[in-house]
């Protein structure tokens, strides 16, 4: 399963729609490094409930300073793992898992890791654009606040770093003062970023973060991601296979809360090893 | 689809009966419509001018004596100062306690059967008629209170303030946990996300936001206190004290208990000064849900959503 190479422009299953294997982006090799893993999700299980189990014997890598895409059909519990790896699960009564995350080698649901802390350094964000409030300025300020005692000057300045790593500076940098939620769909979903962005993340989760926004939206989003990576680890969901496609460099499929595969985008989407997956990339059920 | 050429767009015999019937209910509508509200003008007229030509400078500066009536320099300005001093304790009883219960009912308590049959004996409190809260004031508030940290056994402003709150406490909590579940839980989730503590997440966007509406149900909460006669009655506030002083411990007559007690009087001079008390009544409950509506929407505008 090394990379293929040649004429493999995705025409090797019959009446596959595969999205145009030129198209994606990885350039991984198949087996990760142990060196490469940021985040190492052993034996996982979830439960929303005494007898509500959402994810089963979850084992996933994700390679530091890349994009590991989550994909599978609705209610698999992509959202719900994604959640794990920040511990926003907690925050709903009655839960409860069992196995580890390690991120850069610390159990995340250790003894002495206190889910607060964490979530500074595992930044997320969501479907719907959320900004706060209040103002622009304000929004990407909040979480520097939080954390650091900073003097104006400093915070102007990181405020204007943050809002520049989104490709939104030049957007907004006349209107700071103006309520966030003037601002269109595409560029909240850049100022969220752009909060997270701001307290320096080690992670960076995004659920679906492009649902919401019209193709140049997304594609702003897309490139975006493709520029961060070099800084953060990427986990994204996404139920836009060439989405997937396009930005990522591994791919997880879940399917009924199990993982059913994962491995370079390239080879999940030209040979995935199993007939599941096929059946999904090619849309012939989800 | 008949084929016949351009659609006509008139109304046919099944439609003419169709609109027959909905003027007919239209104007059903419109009469009940009518007859509450010419009945809630005349009552309001009728108390304004009962009332205001009795409302001279003595009716204000004045206070109430049996032998003043006669004079008639009698006034409300004891029984004004009564309501003011009953309805301050009460919200600075009342205002922390409800609000903190809300908040921790709706922001930290776990989901649970216990909290389940709690919150809903808090709604049901609500519903309680005020008279049930006289007599628990009376029992708990007078004689408790007399015969374990020996106070006067007697209504005094504090067990009066303490009636009151105790009856208004269910509208706070309610109206607390009504204001914060309207904040979208995005915008929790954003706060959490970025590493904010629960209380900071509070503190920092669900307070802000949800302060209107929080605001709003104390107004109507001190509005429903201000409007409350019964309890006052049944813990024994007096009629009239012959040395008004004012203090937690001391007593006297409020404005709606003196109302109560002058309507009752039969002597000119008394209804008056009762139909007077009752206008200044009117306008503090309506002055108090204007405040309600004004204070809702002005910092609902000032929050950027
Ligand atoms: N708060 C919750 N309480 C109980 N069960 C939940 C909760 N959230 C999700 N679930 C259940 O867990 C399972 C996984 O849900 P999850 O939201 O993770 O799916 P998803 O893959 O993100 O779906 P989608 O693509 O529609 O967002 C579903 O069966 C869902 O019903
Ligand atoms: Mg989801």
């Amino acid at each position: 399963m090394s990379t293929t190479t040649g004429s493999s422009d995705g025409a090797t299953a019959p009446g596959a729609r595969r999205p145009p294997t030129a198209a994606i982006h990885s350039t991984e090799p198949l087996p990760l490094q142990p060196e490469e893993v940021a985040i190492h999700i052993q034996d996982l299980q979830f439960y929303y409930d005494q007898d509500a189990q959402a994810l089963w014997d979850i084992d996933l890598e994700c390679p530091r300073h890349r994009i590991t895409a989550l994909i599978g059909p609705s209610g698999c519990g992509k959202s719900t793992l994604l959640r794990c790896l920040n511990r926003m699960n907690e925050l709903i009564d009655g839960t409860r898992y069992e196995g580890h995350i390690f991120l850069e080698g610390t159990d995340l649901y250790g003894t002495e890791v206190d889910p607060v802390a964490l979530r500074r350094h595992v930044g997320m964000v969501f479907q719907k654009p959320n900004p706060f409030p209040k103002s622009v300025y304000e929004n990407v300020a909040y979480g520097l606040r939080l954390h650091q005692k900073l003097t104006k000057k400093e915070l102007d300045e990181r405020v204007q770093w943050a809002l520049e790593k989104a490709h939104l500076w030049d957007e907004v940098k006349d209107r700071l003062d103006d309520a966030a939620t003037g601002l269109s769909g595409g560029q909240q979903q850049r100022l969220c970023i752009a909060r997270a962005l701001a307290v320096e993340p080690k992670v960076l989760l995004m659920d679906e973060p492009c649902s919401a926004l019209d193709p140049v939206a997304t594609q702003k989003i897309e490139d975006l991601m493709l520029e961060l990576k070099k800084d953060v680890t990427i986990v994204i969901v996404t139920h836009s296979m060439s989405q997937a496609a396009r930005v990522s460099d591994r791919t997880a499929f879940l399917y009924k809360g199990k993982l059913i595969e994962a491995g370079p985008t390239r080879q999940i989407f030209e040979a995935p090893r199993e007939d599941l997956t096929e059946q999904y990339i090619t849309g012939r059920f989800g | 689809m008949s084929g016949d050429g351009a659609l006509l767009f008139t109304a046919d015999a099944d439609l003419h009966r169709r609109r027959r019937t909905e003027r007919r209910w239209k104007a059903v509508l419109l009469v009940g419509a009518s007859f509450s509200i010419v009945g809630l003008a005349v009552l309001i007229v009728r108390m304004l001018a009962d009332g205001v030509p009795h409302m001279n400078l003595d009716f204000w500066s004045e206070s109430y004596s049996p032998s003043g009536i006669r004079g008639r320099t009698a006034g409300i300005f004891d029984a004004l100062v009564s309501s003011i001093l009953v309805l301050g304790m009460t919200m600075v009883i009342a205002v922390p306690v409800g609000t903190a219960a809300g908040i921790y009912l709706y922001e930290y308590a776990h989901k649970s059967r216990l909290t389940d049959w709690i919150r809903a004996t808090v709604s049901n409190l609500a519903g309680v008629p005020s008279v049930v809260y006289g007599l628990l004031g009376l029992a708990i508030f007078v004689r408790l209170f007399a015969d374990t940290f020996g106070m006067p056994r007697q209504g005094t402003y504090l067990a009066a303030a303490l009636t009151l709150a105790v009856l208004i406490l269910p509208i706070l909590i309610v109206a607390t946990e009504e204001a914060l579940k309207t904040v979208p839980a995005t915008v929790r989730h954003a706060s959490l996300g970025l590493g904010a503590t629960k209380w900071q997440t509070i503190r920092h966007h669900v307070l802000p936001y949800a302060l209107p509406g929080i605001l709003t149900g104390q107004i109507l909460a001190l509005s429903r206190a201000a409007g409350e006669t019964a309890p006052l009655l049944i813990i024994g506030l007096p009629t009239y004290q012959v040395f008004q002083t004012y203090g937690p411990l001391a007593t006297g007559t409020p404005l709606q208990v003196r109302a109560y007690y002058l309507a009752s009087d039969a002597r000119q001079e008394a209804i008056d000064l009762a139909a007077g008390a009752i206008v200044v009544l009117l306008l503090a409950t309506l002055a108090l849900n204007l405040l309600a509506i004004f204070l809702r929407d002005r910092l609902q505008n000032r929050i950027r959503w």
